[in-house]
């Protein structure tokens, strides 16, 4: 399945037309403990850019933006009890929410897993 | 650990806790640095630290409707032991009247005492807000003269007094903007705000319905005067300009910066949390300032009380000061004073945008403010902002060899000296520099702030500091300074000598515990 | 100068290490025209501790004061016995000194403080948690309906017609702002509250509805039947305590099925002060924690593994989420939260029930009292220790020849409620504690005089 990564340090996997979002291993570790994650409620849409989510660290509340535009069909539930999982697994158990996507064309603007590599390193 | 140990006032210190000097006690006490319980470990339901007299309680309870069934799950002390367990839990904290107390745009200064005996004083504590105002001449005219006083000091044309700190008097300035933007029909959608500034400016702006956008700072730690006046225009409602600024230095172009604001139609709001540095020598209304809080918890030194109650009168230029909010003081041609409220307002007030708050705001802190500036009058009042400044320089010459100062040599700051972290040793930052000091005796300074500087660390000595004291301060941060550059790991692990090391924050937040639990 | 530690050889000295020739020097940022050459012209110079004593006892000493004379107001703002310590412990300089307790390795005893506040109110309001306190009544009330609407995302909010008029009038100076619809009422001159006015104008964009407890007349409206009205339509109730005191005897708002409950801590600890400053209690469900606005406190462990505790859930507030915070507010009222906390614990809840049945017991006595006045009768039916009663003229003018006598006899409802229709008779009459059978008589012969 692709995975596509944007320059705000989000990840999302493609499968069809629904994709699962989260932040990257890199932008966790930039974050530090992460002790909150406020997610979208399904059924929310959202355009490409916009605040989807919020991750908390102990100083810090970071944005988290939807990588392309759609439908929020799910929030990861288990970050409720458990938000370290971004910490520890941010590229998988640490996903952040599901969402349908209302224009595959949009991904074309993402980067993939090379470029992103070479954009982190550059940092 | 155990249940025990965990209740805190019966702790076994731990290997950990005994390392510092291999000491280990049965009680977790260590000399006078005690431990000390909850009191709902240590009281409980049938202890009362009250009698009452014993006739009440004779009328019928009957008609009394939604009766409680049980005595609220209170714990109760009785006296003496309510009075050692907040005496001692008093000895766990930091305070100015132990030490210096560096913290940066907080202005830590000394509380005079006479302060606190005059805020007693009954006909200011022991009168009802709404009394009737023949009875209460006292208190209104300690309104009225420091209103007078900040008119004065701040050039300005008006002020209003009820806002509770300076968060709640940036909001009542910004709400007065956009009185007078209202009144002449202009809706304005935006607050221009610099990168800068303290995070309440933008947090403000935003709850008074404005969209906030930043102003870059040039190189030399100041407002990029040219992008400001490049973005104004008629959406722009005002600008929120911190003078001295966050970096503890003075917006010198203040004056070029209010005029092309008010070419375009807006207003300048200063916030005045460093007012300290230039009372008495400069008047924000000469400025061009059209509204200013004031803390009156820094550059009046009404005591900080742990974290409140502050004040934040907020002085109001010409255009703005018929919009200021209710209540407020005027004096009659008889020498009286009157307060100006729904019940009065009337025909003469007409533009008055309501209130911040029930009842007249802070009086506590107006006395208190009052007596300070009647101490230092308008001569005592410059030499405190003298004194202020002359002392952060002093801080700044005598550490810029040991501490990166980012604009030292930009010539002088004004009451606080800016270090950032540039040059410690890999793995060491501002956080381990501050947390040594606390086991050199000191509060740390303010950190990581402002945000345009890495690991800032602002350092606002104060007027009320000797220069042997500052001395002894300056001789425990050169030291420290060198432990972070070499690494020192003792200093990674600090505090070790206060009454806690260094807090779980990510436990507590995760995981929030914010009451007691009940007992089963 | 007696605050000044510098004397001229030290300035000298540290001129010296800077390498300025004068402290003025220092000031060459600011623009010349802006620098004034000497002391701001226009004011008094500095003066001694005693003059400066002495200019305000003299006034002080234009005020009556409410422990002079027999005293019954009420309306937000109460006069109960405050015990000595209480005042002596929150001058502890250590208390009194320190700032926010944002080093927790050397501030445990302020955030201990807290902690044990906010479990006091938490318990005291019936709610599952509660803050570290905000600035008063007023602003915890707005506090409130605004953090509804972010929970609910609706924007209008019910206020009942008991709630006091000066946090009505607060609420809509920021709801203005916000864009918030506030549905208001003004209060009636009725035996009881007005629970099914309120109820009726709940709807499905209802926000929140706001019901004072007692209300601002001092009756005491249904909470539960409230609540469950509110829930139906998907609103949160928002009960708000003035008199914290009357929990001494009433069922806690939260136990009723509150979502929210804020008060003023005024009445314990804190004294009258002419209005502030004061202390708003915050109080809420579990579940909100999150949006609560202000300071909060927790438990954690240091490094040694001992308990302490620390600020937390920061990243709500404005110096992290600046434009995104959940509110502006800054400062919570540690001080006054400090004296709150204290008598809380001198009282505990046994102790609190009996202030609370003195309380009640003397504005009883004061009420069957007045009644006998000709022309005066008790509007009503239930009360704690606040009620309303009606004379057969304007309130305003009585309570200052009231005062003429040496009597601070209520509130006139024309001053909290200027140029509304049928209140202007009415006069709030509270009691606590304090108020003496003495007190009362005096009261009632003066208002007798006074209406003859």
């Amino acid at each position: 399945m692709p995975r596509y990564f944007t320059k705000d340090h989000e990840w999302i996997e493609v499968e069809g037309d629904t994709a699962t979002v989260g932040i990257t291993d890199y932008a966790q570790s930039q974050l530090g403990d992460i002790t909150f994650v406020e997610l979208p409620d399904a059924g929310a849409s959202v355009g490409k850019g916009d605040s989807a989510s919020v991750v908390d660290s102990v100083k810090a509340a970071s944005d988290v933006y939807a990588p392309v535009s759609g439908t929020v069909t799910e929030g990861n539930g288990a970050l409720e009890e458990e938000p370290e999982l971004v910490n520890s697994d941010a590229e998988g158990a640490g996903w952040l929410w599901r969402m349908t996507l209302s224009d595959s064309g949009e991904l074309a603007d993402l980067m993939d897993e090379n470029a992103y590599k070479a954009f982190v390193a550059e940092l | 650990m155990n249940e025990i140990n965990r209740s805190g006032w019966r702790p076994a210190m731990g290997e950990a806790g005994a390392a510092a000097d291999g000491i280990v006690t049965t009680t977790g006490n260590r000399g006078l640095q005690l431990e000390e319980g909850l009191i709902f470990e240590i009281g409980n339901l049938d202890h009362c630290g009250v009698d009452f007299d014993d006739d009440d309680g004779g009328e019928s309870l009957e008609g009394l409707p939604f009766r409680r069934s049980a005595p609220v799950d209170l714990p109760g002390l009785s006296e003496p032991e309510a009075v050692r367990h907040y005496t001692r839990l008093s000895r766990q904290n930091y305070a100015i009247d132990l030490g210096l107390f560096p913290l940066g745009s907080c202005t830590m200064k000394h509380n005079p005492r006479l302060d606190e005996k005059v805020a007693r004083m009954p006909g200011f504590a022991d009168v009802h807000p709404l009394q009737p105002q023949q009875t209460v001449q006292g208190a209104l005219k300690v309104m009225e003269e420091l209103a007078q006083w900040l008119i004065t000091l701040t050039g300005m044309a008006g002020v209003a007094m009820t806002p509770k700190a300076g968060a709640h008097g940036e909001l009542c300035g910004l709400l007065c903007i956009r009185a007078a933007l209202e009144a002449r029909g202009d809706a304005r959608e935006v607050i221009l705000v610099p990168e800068s500034a303290h995070g309440t400016n933008p947090a403000t702006a935003a709850f008074a319905g404005y969209r906030v956008e930043n102003i870059p700072a040039t190189a030399d730690g100041r407002v990029d005067v040219a992008a400001l006046t490049a973005r104004l225009g008629p959406d722009v409602a005002g600008v929120m300009i911190t003078n001295p600024n966050t970096c503890g230095l003075f917006e010198r172009d203040l004056k070029t910066i209010a005029d092309a604001v008010h070419a375009a139609g807006g207003f300048v709001y200063c916030d005045g949390a460093n007012f300290n540095a230039i009372v008495g020598r400069v008047r924000p209304g000469d400025l061009g300032v059209d509204a200013m809080h004031i803390n009156l918890h820094k550059t009046f030194s009404t005591p900080h009380g742990g974290g409140g109650p502050g004040s934040g009168p907020v002085v109001l230029s010409e255009a703005l000061a018929p919009f200021a909010p209710l209540p407020f003081t005027t004096r009659l041609a008889d020498g009286s004073v009157r307060l100006i409220e729904e019940e009065n307002a009337g025909e003469d007030h007409p533009q008055a945008f309501g209130r911040m708050c029930a009842f007249h705001g802070q009086m506590g802190m107006y006395s208190r403010a009052l007596a300070y500036i009647l101490s230092h009058g308008a001569d005592g009042l410059r030499q405190v902002s003298g004194d202020a400044v002359l002392n952060a320089n002093y801080v700044l010459r005598s550490l810029e060899d040991v501490l990166d100062a980012p604009f030292g040599a930009a010539g002088p700051c004004m009451h606080e000296a800016l270090f950032s972290d540039d040059g410690f040793a890999d793995g060491f930052s501002t956080l381990d520099l501050a947390k040594g000091l606390i086991d050199e005796g000191y509060h740390p300074m303010t950190v990581y702030f402002p945000l345009v500087v890495h690991g800032a660390m602002l350092v606002e000595p104060t007027e009320t500091e000797s220069k042997g004291g500052l001395d002894q301060f300056i001789g425990a941060m050169r030291s420290l300074a060198e432990r972070a550059k070499a690494g020192d790991p003792m200093l990674k692990s600090a505090p070790h000598l206060a009454p806690r090391r260094r807090l779980d924050e990510t436990l507590a937040a995760r995981k929030p515990k914010l009451v007691w639990p009940k007992q089963a | 100068m007696r605050y000044l530690p510098l004397n001229d050889a030290d300035r000298a000295g540290m001129l010296g290490t800077i390498g300025a020739a004068s402290v003025d020097d220092l000031f060459v940022d600011v623009p010349a025209e802006a620098r004034l050459a000497g002391p701001v012209p226009g004011l008094p110079m500095h003066a001694s501790e005693m003059a400066v004593e002495r200019h305000m006892a003299r006034l002080s000493a234009e005020s009556l004061t409410a422990g002079q004379v027999p005293f019954f107001l009420g309306a937000g703002a109460y006069r109960h016995h405050v015990p000595a310590s209480v005042d002596h412990l929150i001058q502890r300089g250590e208390f009194l000194t320190a700032y926010t307790p944002y080093q927790p390795e050397i501030a445990q005893g302020t955030l201990q403080v807290l902690f044990e506040f906010q479990t006091q109110v938490a318990r005291l309001l019936g709610t599952d948690v509660a803050n570290a306190s905000l600035y008063d009544g007023s602003t915890a009330c707005w506090e409130a309906v605004a953090m509804a609407g972010r929970i609910t995302k609706r924007k209008t909010a019910v206020l009942s017609g008991g709630l006091h008029p000066h946090y009505v009038e607060t609420a809509k100076t920021m709801a203005k702002f916000t864009g918030d619809t506030l549905v208001t009422r003004l209060p009636e001159l009725s035996a009881e509250a007005d629970d099914d006015a309120v109820i009726a104008a709940l709807g499905a964009e209802t926000s929140c509805v706001v019901v004072q407890y007692p209300d601002v007349l001092g009756r005491i409206p249904d909470l539960a039947k409230i609540a469950a009205a509110a829930q139906a339509v998907g609103a949160l109730l928002i009960a708000v305590v003035t008199e914290p005191v009357a929990l001494g005897l009433l069922e806690s708002p939260g136990a009723l099925g509150a979502d929210i409950v804020v008060g003023e801590g005024q009445a314990l600890g804190v004294g009258l002060q002419f209005g502030g400053p004061y202390l708003g209690l915050f109080g809420c469900r579990e579940k909100y924690l999150r949006q609560i606005p202000g300071r909060l406190c927790g438990e954690t462990v240091d490094a040694d593994g001992r308990r302490g505790f620390v600020l937390t859930l920061s990243t709500r507030e404005q110096h992290i989420r600046r434009e995104k915070a959940t509110s502006n507010i800054c400062t919570n009222s540690g001080l006054c939260a400090l004296a709150f906390s204290i008598h809380l614990t001198l009282l505990g809840g046994k102790g609190l029930e009996q202030m609370a049945r003195a309380s009640h017991a003397r504005a009883v006595a004061t009420a069957k009292r007045l009644a006998q006045v000709p022309g005066v009768s008790v509007v009503n039916r239930a009360y704690f220790n606040e009620f309303v009663v009606t004379l057969p003229r304007d309130a305003r003018t009585v309570v200052r020849e009231l005062a003429d006598r040496q009597v601070l006899g209520g509130v006139s409802l024309g001053r909290l409620y200027p140029g509304a229709d049928g209140l202007g008779g009415g006069l709030l009459v509270a009691a606590t504690e304090c108020t003496t059978a003495e007190d009362i008589e005096t009261f009632a012969a003066a208002l007798e005089e006074v209406l003859a």
